[in-house]
């Protein structure tokens, strides 16, 4: 059985000129939006296999979706009142994976699959028709029809996945007018040629041999010695590299083989970080090229100074710099000094024996 | 315009699927009594444990059953002589003349065998040692080896003379570092690392090529060398590589240039005066001798005579009136590959470069160019069709360009256009190497045998195709229509689980069960 959840509001700002829709319904509505996540999800049930059956929430959250294809629901859950809040997409999406759906599709933005991602992490496959202002997170197909012809390969086919970064604009950097994307989770997504990347959603877990690479390499160079491990799945790589229960979407300090600090805050790090100081290992989170400033703000410029600062090593699979289309990496830490010292061509890691010489700007 | 073209299909079985137990495509007569009487036993020389107890099953078929299956066959293939291939670009696609195909079918090539004495084959080491100087005498260096059977072995090659070169002078533990551009082919990279280096790789800058502020990052006393294409994969020229070779130079390393494709540069630019020490040719791309569906082929390796001593052995030498080859190398790199290089692919190239001579070689290049520059002028004229790189700073003789724009309009992508060619007659359309910098690539190469009207009717479908998707979509992503085959599941290239590249791999996966 698949579960599918339609976020109505799923892409109301992009039309109307607003960077997302999240908490921005009514002003959207107001500029003249019109819902259109329940069309993109028709187009991906009209493309599943008639025979399996489907079990969704009430309403504009997937069940009209599901008649308008021409199709009944063999289960309705309980999608809330309507409100679409980010709520009912987690608690439609716990329902449906309670009742036994084996893949979950969700219509939705970027926005949506952090929900998702909060409802089932990488407990239950799921799969994002895209349908949001936003869609920068490796966890979607690239056109609702794809999403439903990936979906129904799956289900009768060898159902291999694969994990997926969910990337969403980081919330806590907004106040600041730093927007910036930050990781919040993995999802596990149907493997399936050519049909989840695209030139905007990195995924460099397509690139195995890459990522494992670089962990092995960064492990060595990294040895006895401190390190902070920034979020990413290719830092985290490292991590398991190391044996280390690392966080993905934290920031983490190990010594000596061990892990010390686990999901640090700066000032965690700052009291940790002795005269030796420390490699720090970031990777670009999302297809923007954010190394710093974004997702890892506890890797402050006062912790890169006691770290030294000459000792940042950005890793990044090749899939992931070719989504960037040989646009330069950023860092904007918030202090202009910092900043200025870490521009210019680095070495990044990008694979066992293979390095990349790239601009950070 | 829409699409004439329509190829056989036929419901072919399986080779072993046709015929009857029985069946035969010719019954030799048996020997006459005094023959047999003195002829051995032929199974005699197999030791009985090698022997097998029951017969192979092969097919049983009769010759004209046997004609038309290969016939059908071939009917539902896309071959160079039936459909123009440009498409394929940075494989250099060209005409290979049908009179070189007599050369190598004389029995003087065709039966010849690696193992025979040099006095018994004089003639093709003097065709081996004339090419050589040829290709001498086109690249600018001085010393050849054609033993490499590809362009990549012919990469690997050089990285291991660099490899020997930095350690005979005892900095081999140091230098272990070389560096080459995400544009260049992936074989720069993927060679010097098979051949123990270190990759550091540069993108391409703000005008496509990479900056000369990066390799002066990437240089140490560590670099070993760069190995670079250049036009790189995307058509552009690196017009500062007299700089990148000075550099390289001055901080101890030494310069490969990649000329697997030299086509945009033959008999115009050569690798000597750019600065570099060492080189490789693909005969079976530039020098018009068939790919032979991926072999085999010749990746024909050039150095400085400085390098000379490390070359593969044996090399070809002249000595006096005769051609002998020279084992005695004790510097050598050793062997790539056995003997001295593909007899048939060094005749074909040879007959190329005698037919055309230095004017005519040079006359390639510009007619290449030039018939490149017109497919570029047609192509802007597809809907969503666009170059990545400033326009300003034009590609020499392939261009890579992105459908990236009606990609987010219809959902139709390069490879969509490229499956939907077939409906036209047309081979596929070269997308890009790896990694996929340029978002839906398409790489062709108009060289120099196709004709004004081979390049209009080529432009003519693609716009059709792209006109076609804006105003119904799905009617490309459903096709191609016509052609002997519409859509594979390409699920399975993307699933190591299922690739199955040896028997052994076969046999580790429980596939087979001896026999």
């Amino acid at each position: 059985m698949i579960g599918l959840v339609v976020n109505p509001v799923a892409g109301l700002g992009g039309a109307v000129g607003l960077k997302g829709t999240d908490g921005m319904v009514d002003e959207a509505l107001a500029r003249g939006a019109v819902p259109r996540a329940g069309e993109r999800a028709v187009l991906a049930v009209r493309a599943l296999p008639p025979e399996v059956p489907l079990a969704t929430a009430g309403g504009a959250m997937g069940a009209d979706a599901v008649r308008a294809a021409g199709r009944e629901p063999a289960l309705v859950v309980d999608g809330g009142d309507g409100a679409t809040t980010a709520d009912d997409t987690r608690r439609a999406v716990a329902a449906l994976a309670e009742a036994g759906c084996e893949l979950i599709l969700f219509a939705g933005g970027d926005g949506t699959a952090r929900d998702v991602c909060a409802a089932i992490g990488d407990r239950v496959p799921a799969l994002g028709v895209p349908a949001g202002v936003k869609i920068q997170s490796a966890a979607f197909a690239e056109s609702p029809r794809r999403a439903g012809e990936l979906a129904g390969a799956w289900l009768t086919g060898r159902r291999r996945e694969r994990a997926a970064e969910v990337v969403d604009l980081d919330e806590d950097a907004v106040p600041a007018g730093r927007v910036g994307p930050r990781l919040y989770g993995t999802l596990r997504v149907p493997l399936g040629p050519g049909l989840v990347a695209s030139a905007k959603s990195p995924s460099n877990d397509e690139d195995p041999a890459a990522v494992n690479g670089i962990a092995a390499r960064m492990a060595e160079r990294i040895g006895d010695g401190t390190a902070i491990l920034g979020p990413g799945t290719t830092v985290a790589a490292v991590g398991r590299e190391m044996g280390l229960d690392t966080t993905l979407v934290g920031v983490d300090l190990v010594r000596g083989g061990a892990l010390v600090l686990r999901d640090a805050a700066e000032r965690d790090l700052l009291e940790a970080l002795d005269g030796d100081g420390a490699t720090t290992v970031v990777t670009p989170i999302g297809g923007q090229g954010f190394v710093l400033g974004r997702g890892n703000q506890q890797i402050s410029p006062a912790v890169l100074r006691a770290a030294g600062i000459g000792r940042l090593t950005v890793v990044a699979t090749p899939a992931k710099l070719a989504v960037l289309g040989a646009r330069p990496l950023i860092v904007d830490t918030g202090d202009e000094a910092t900043d200025a010292e870490l521009r210019g061509w680095h070495r990044l890691v990008t694979g066992y024996d293979e390095e990349t010489i790239y601009r950070v700007e | 315009m829409s699409p004439q073209f329509q190829q056989a299909r036929w419901s072919e079985p399986l080779l072993s699927e046709l015929g009857t137990p029985g069946e035969r495509g010719y019954v030799p007569t048996a020997p006459e009594a005094e023959i047999a009487a003195h002829a051995p036993d032929p199974l005699a020389a197999i030791p009985p444990a090698f022997r097998r107890s029951t017969p192979p099953r092969l097919p049983q078929v009769a010759q004209p059953q046997l004609l038309r299956h290969f016939y059908r066959l071939s009917q539902e293939t896309l071959g160079n002589d039936v459909a123009v291939d440009f498409g394929l670009g940075t494989c250099t696609m060209k005409y290979s003349p049908k009179v070189n195909e007599h050369l190598v079918r004389m029995p003087e090539v065709q039966d010849l065998h690696p193992a025979q004495h040099e006095d018994t084959v004089q003639g093709i080491l003097e065709v081996l040692w004339r090419l050589e100087q040829m290709l001498c005498a086109i690249s600018g260096l001085d010393r050849f080896t054609l033993q490499p059977p590809s362009g990549s072995a012919a990469v690997y090659t050089n990285a291991s003379i660099v490899r020997a070169y930095h350690a005979s002078r005892g900095e081999g533990e140091q230098r272990d570092e070389i560096i080459s551009s995400v544009f260049s082919h992936p074989c720069d990279q993927s060679g010097p690392w098979s051949a123990g280096f270190k990759v550091v790789e540069l993108y391409p800058g703000p005008n496509g090529y990479p900056e000369l502020d990066a390799l002066k990052a990437a240089l140490s006393n560590r670099t070993a060398g760069i190995v670079i294409t250049n036009p790189e994969d995307t058509g552009i020229y690196n017009p500062h590589i007299a700089e990148f070779t000075r550099l390289v130079h001055e901080a101890g390393g030494l310069c490969v240039y990649d000329q697997a494709n030299a086509n945009g540069i033959l008999g115009i630019a050569r690798a000597r005066e750019a600065g570099f020490d060492l080189c490789h040719f693909n005969m079976h791309k530039t020098f018009s001798s068939p790919h032979n569906g991926m072999g085999p082929a010749m990746g024909a390796s050039g150095v400085k005579e400085e390098l000379a001593r490390f070359l593969p052995a044996p090399v070809v030498e002249k000595r006096g009136d005769r051609f002998e080859l020279d084992w005695n190398r004790p510097e050598s790199i050793g062997k790539i590959r056995s003997f001295v290089g593909n007899a048939q692919i060094a005749v074909r190239s040879y007959a190329w470069i005698l037919a055309l001579g230095p004017d005519g070689i040079r006359e390639v290049a510009e007619t290449a160019v030039l018939n490149a520059n017109y497919l570029a002028t047609r192509l802007r004229e597809v809907p969503g069709m666009s170059q990545p790189f400033p326009t300003s700073n034009t590609p020499i003789e392939q261009f890579r360009w992105s459908l990236e724009a009606l990609r987010e309009e219809t959902g139709v992508g390069s490879a969509d256009i490229s499956r939907n060619l077939a409906d036209y007659g047309f081979q596929p359309v070269f997308g890009s190497h790896h990694p996929f910098i340029v978002p839906e690539p398409l790489t062709p190469e108009a060289s120099e045998s196709f004709s004004k009207e081979d390049i209009d009717a080529w432009a003519d479908a693609m716009i059709d195709i792209a006109k076609r998707a804006q105003a119904d979509a799905d009617d490309v992503l459903e096709g191609p229509y016509r052609n002997a085959c519409r859509r594979i599941d390409a699920a399975a290239l993307d699933d190591p689980e299922r690739w199955v590249p040896t028997s052994r791999v076969e046999r580790a996966k429980g596939a087979v069960t001896g026999d």
